[in-house]
């Protein structure tokens, strides 16, 4: 019920003709080059799909919940995602009164 | 980086891999993702992060030119959440330098 890497591995070998060894390698791959552009402060469009954005966060003051010591959450770099426009009309479309996962 | 520049980078990457293939195996991948959120399904690529979708109930909007009230349908949005490895890698290098802001 849930996708992930081994099927999509499946799939390149199923769609693409690659051998598994090459499928699972490309699968790696795919999401070791987005994720090093990411890392390297680039943003990722993959048109059809959705946008990988940054957004940097300035240092906030944050609590330790347990405590309720104050203690300053450090400035950070994190990763948006939002889908494109299509992505977003199609579910929309299609999951209207079901239950998600 | 777009889906194009992620289809060389790929290309280049697998010297047996010709560009028409690395396109089709991009878009089997993209596809996969995207019919997997359109039935409701998650997605979970370890180490980078993982899809699925948010629930929005109905609520009473307004047409912003008329006023006039407007019933708006629930409907499901998707939403990624970086894993560990994404998140750690995108943030600053250099956390002691973060730290110290």
């Amino acid at each position: 019920m849930t996708l992930t890497k081994a099927e999509l591995s499946e799939l390149l070998f199923e769609k693409v003709g690659l051998n598994k060894r090459e499928a699972k390698e490309l699968v790696d791959t795919f999401f070791e080059e987005i994720r090093l552009a990411l890392a390297n402060g680039h943003t990722v469009k993959l048109s059809g799909f959705g946008n990988f954005q940054l957004r940097t966060k300035p240092q906030r003051p944050g609590r330790n919940p347990k405590t309720g010591q104050e203690i300053p959450i450090s400035a950070r770099r994190v990763v948006t995602f939002h889908a494109s426009q299509k992505l977003k009309s199609l579910v929309e479309q299609h999951c209207r009164g079901t239950t998600p996962a | 980086m777009t889906k194009s520049e992620l289809i060389d980078l790929l290309a280049a990457r697998y010297g047996q891999l010709v560009t028409k293939d690395a396109e089709l195996a991009v878009k089997t991948i993209l596809d996969a993702m995207s019919h997997s959120l359109v039935s409701g399904e998650r997605i979970e690529i370890r180490g980078f992060g993982s899809f699925g979708l948010n629930h929005r109930p109905p609520r009473l909007g307004r047409n912003p030119k008329t006023g006039e009230k407007v019933r708006v349908p629930e409907k499901f949005v998707p939403h990624f959440k970086a894993g560990k490895a994404l998140r750690d890698q995108v943030d600053f290098q250099d956390q002691e330098a973060a730290d110290k802001l």
